[in-house]
């Protein structure tokens, strides 16, 4: 029997979903092109119909209350074979008139209905896989903006900081997985005297790192041709407006430092209220202003303040003071002040804060936003002036540096081992979508660096380990085989002489190295006087292959 | 432990030495193969073929038993042939060069036949 029906097949989820796919078979084999598409509401009553039909619909007789019939039937569509996976109604089987313009036979349906049990489960897995691979594309793209992201923040923090006499000053730094738009800079003005900025831009990832780093030269720029704090931050915010996305704007404050004399004048965009520690007491220093970038016209109130001897000053960001601990409740201010009174030197005081937050955030914490602090202190007498900037990247592995541990364990050195290592390491790295090919040439390269490990760095001793470290980074898989051979050198792998070994000229033996390097992406060798550490790289996915032999 | 030893059995097709060999290809598999590539010379067979379908595993020091089997087989006059190997060992064969010295036949059948197209 030939099936000369018009065949529409329409994809069909649980969220409302435009497509439609006509099929037309005839004799010439199947042709495939866009047909009208049909909107199904989840809550529509036809998809309860549909999962308890067991078979065809008549549409033209079907008595319900449905926009999606009315949709069928204005599509001239006559009898719907609802595709069923596991109770589930998952896409649909719509026919048009047949050819014949006579009524379909119980003979078609059953064909038909016979069809759709088959296909169901096929279009099910073919959803999934393309619901899969969206993911998978789209925590790639995250990933990438987040390196992006984080490669400008890095870019525009200072590279150093200033020393002053009679003062020390920290900087501290640790962005949030994505990249919360921080920045903070020191700019050298004429008589000595020093910008202290302190900012955050409000958004995430790539866009808050743009407009961080204009800011931060639009700044730079106004700092150099005005003296007023006040001026500056009124002049950036007119150049920022116009140029601003929508909904963004920036806190921001600007500071102008005399070492000499301890004065310290001020303007905030509405930036976190500074706080300076006196021998007696913790004062905020406050001054008004509106966010940069919201409204064009804006002024900033300017202040002074006295920085004294053994006074600290604390500038930071909102990462620190609305930071949650596991229960929801805010690190807030009164930490924060109660962090700077128990400190004297600014490194002190940096360090009271962070150990305060991750006693108050517990264990596991994924810190929710950039976090930096700068502590400015004017020193007593003889005490040692330094400037000191920390940049902790720690929160950032799985988006850059080494990446994810994927298995860190040892095993005794003893031959038969290596194959021990390598099906521990089989199933995980196979969970991460590694190309089939390079999961066999994963192993064999493993197999021979953990062999060469037990019987040439660790010369067989069993008490000795062989440790081994894999990590991704999403796109690669790094494994490290360290033994305590250190100092030997290893050969290296040149080609082994075939021919050679063939006449018996040259032994057999020999092709471990060989096959390591041929195997692996990358090779790297190190040694610190006791170990010994192979680093074999493998990417997840890799171009055309030139080994595989087809 | 997760090896399996190397079994080998010989067995004649037409005038042609099959070796099927059983588990995995290390050095200790060097007696058991010698053992087998011995018979197989004595049953006076034109060629001897390498059947690697059950094998799992070949690592360097199985590479280097074979190198072995394959300068002896040169000095005996006898052509060593293969067949069986997994994509992954295919590939190894190929840049470790074994294959210029030893044909590799996607199957039995082709092997015997002595069918000049390579699988």
């Amino acid at each position: 029997m030939t099936m000369r029906q018009r065949l529409i097949a329409l994809p069909f989820g649980r969220r409302r979903r435009k497509s439609g796919v006509v099929v037309e078979a005839t004799g010439a084999g199947p042709r495939v092109e866009e047909g009208p598409q049909i909107d199904i509401a989840p809550n529509d009553p036809i998809v309860a119909y549909f999962e308890r039909a067991g078979g065809a619909v008549d549409i033209e007789t079907l008595d319900l209350d449905s926009p999606a019939r009315r949709a069928l039937l204005d599509a001239g569509m006559k009898l719907v074979v609802p595709l069923i996976s596991q109770g589930e109604l998952i896409g649909l089987l719509n026919l048009g008139p047949r050819l014949s313009e006579q009524a379909y036979s119980s003979e078609d349906r059953k064909l038909l209905e016979n069809l759709a049990a088959q296909a169901a489960p096929a279009v099910k897995v073919a959803q999934l896989v393309r619901q899969q691979e969206a993911e998978a594309r789209r925590r790639e793209r995250v990933e990438q903006e987040l390196r992006v992201a984080q490669l400008i923040q890095q870019q525009f923090l200072p590279k150093e900081l200033p020393e002053l006499a009679g003062w020390q000053v920290s900087a501290y730094y640790r962005p949030a997985r994505e990249v919360g738009g921080d920045f903070y800079d020191f700019i050298e003005l004429p008589g000595g005297k020093v910008g202290i900025v302190i900012g955050d831009v409000t958004d995430k990832g790539v866009p808050a790192a743009l407009v961080m780093a204009t800011t931060r030269a639009i700044l730079r720029g106004a700092a150099s041709r005005l003296d007023s704090p006040g001026e500056v931050l009124g002049r950036v915010n007119e150049l920022l407006v116009p140029d601003i996305p929508p909904q963004m704007f920036v806190t921001c404050l600007y500071g102008i430092l005399d070492p000499a004399t301890g004065r310290f004048v001020y303007a905030n965009a509405g930036h976190n209220v500074p706080y300076v520690a006196h021998r007696d007491g913790v004062v905020e220093l406050r001054a008004r202003g509106m966010p940069l970038g919201l409204m064009p016209g804006m002024s900033y109130e300017e202040k002074e303040a006295e920085l004294g001897s053994d006074d600290v000053m604390l500038l930071y960001s909102d990462g620190i003071d609305e930071a949650h601990d596991p229960d929801g409740e805010m690190f807030g201010f009164p930490r924060l002040m109660g962090a700077m009174r128990t400190a004297h030197a600014t490194d002190a005081v940096i360090d009271n804060l962070l150990g305060e937050l991750a006693r108050f955030t517990g264990r596991g914490w994924e810190q929710e936003d950039d976090i930096t602090l700068v502590a400015v202190r004017r020193t007593s007498g003889r005490e040692s002036t330094f400037a000191q900037q920390i940049t902790d990247m720690s929160e950032m592995e799985g988006a850059a540096g080494d990446g994810t541990v994927i298995d860190e364990f040892s095993v005794p050195s003893e031959t038969g081992n290596e194959r021990t290592v390598i099906e521990r390491l089989a199933d995980p790295i196979a969970r991460l979508g590694i190309e089939p090919s390079r999961l066999e040439r994963l192993k064999t390269a493993v197999a021979e660096a953990v062999m060469n490990a037990i019987e040439h760095g660790n010369k067989q001793r069993q008490d000795v380990p062989v440790d081994v470290r894999a990590t991704t980074d999403g796109e690669h898989i790094r494994i490290s085989i360290t033994d305590r051979g250190g100092g030997s050198e290893l050969p290296d792998p040149e080609t082994p002489d075939l021919e050679a070994k063939l006449a018996g000229a040259q032994t057999p033996r020999g092709w471990g190295l060989f096959l390591i390097k041929n195997m692996a992406d990358e090779m790297s060798v190190s040694t610190d006087g006791k170990h010994h550490t192979v680093t074999l790289t493998f990417a997840l996915k890799g171009a055309a292959d030139e080994h595989t032999a087809v | 432990m997760n090896t399996r030893p190397c079994e080998a059995s010989v067995r004649m097709v037409e005038d042609v030495a099959v070796i099927d060999l059983l588990g995995d290809i290390d050095r200790n598999s060097d007696p058991t193969l010698t053992a087998a590539y011995e018979r197989a010379v004595a049953e006076n067979a034109s060629a001897v073929l390498l059947n690697f379908s059950d094998v799992g595993y070949i690592n360097s020091t199985g590479i280097a038993v074979i190198v072995g089997l394959l300068a002896r087989s040169r000095t005996d006059g006898k052509r060593v042939t293969a067949y069986g190997l997994s994509p992954h060992y295919r590939e190894i064969f190929e840049i470790t060069r074994l294959s210029d010295f030893m044909t590799i036949y996607a199957d039995e059948q082709q092997a015997v036949g002595g069918s000049p197209t390579q699988a």
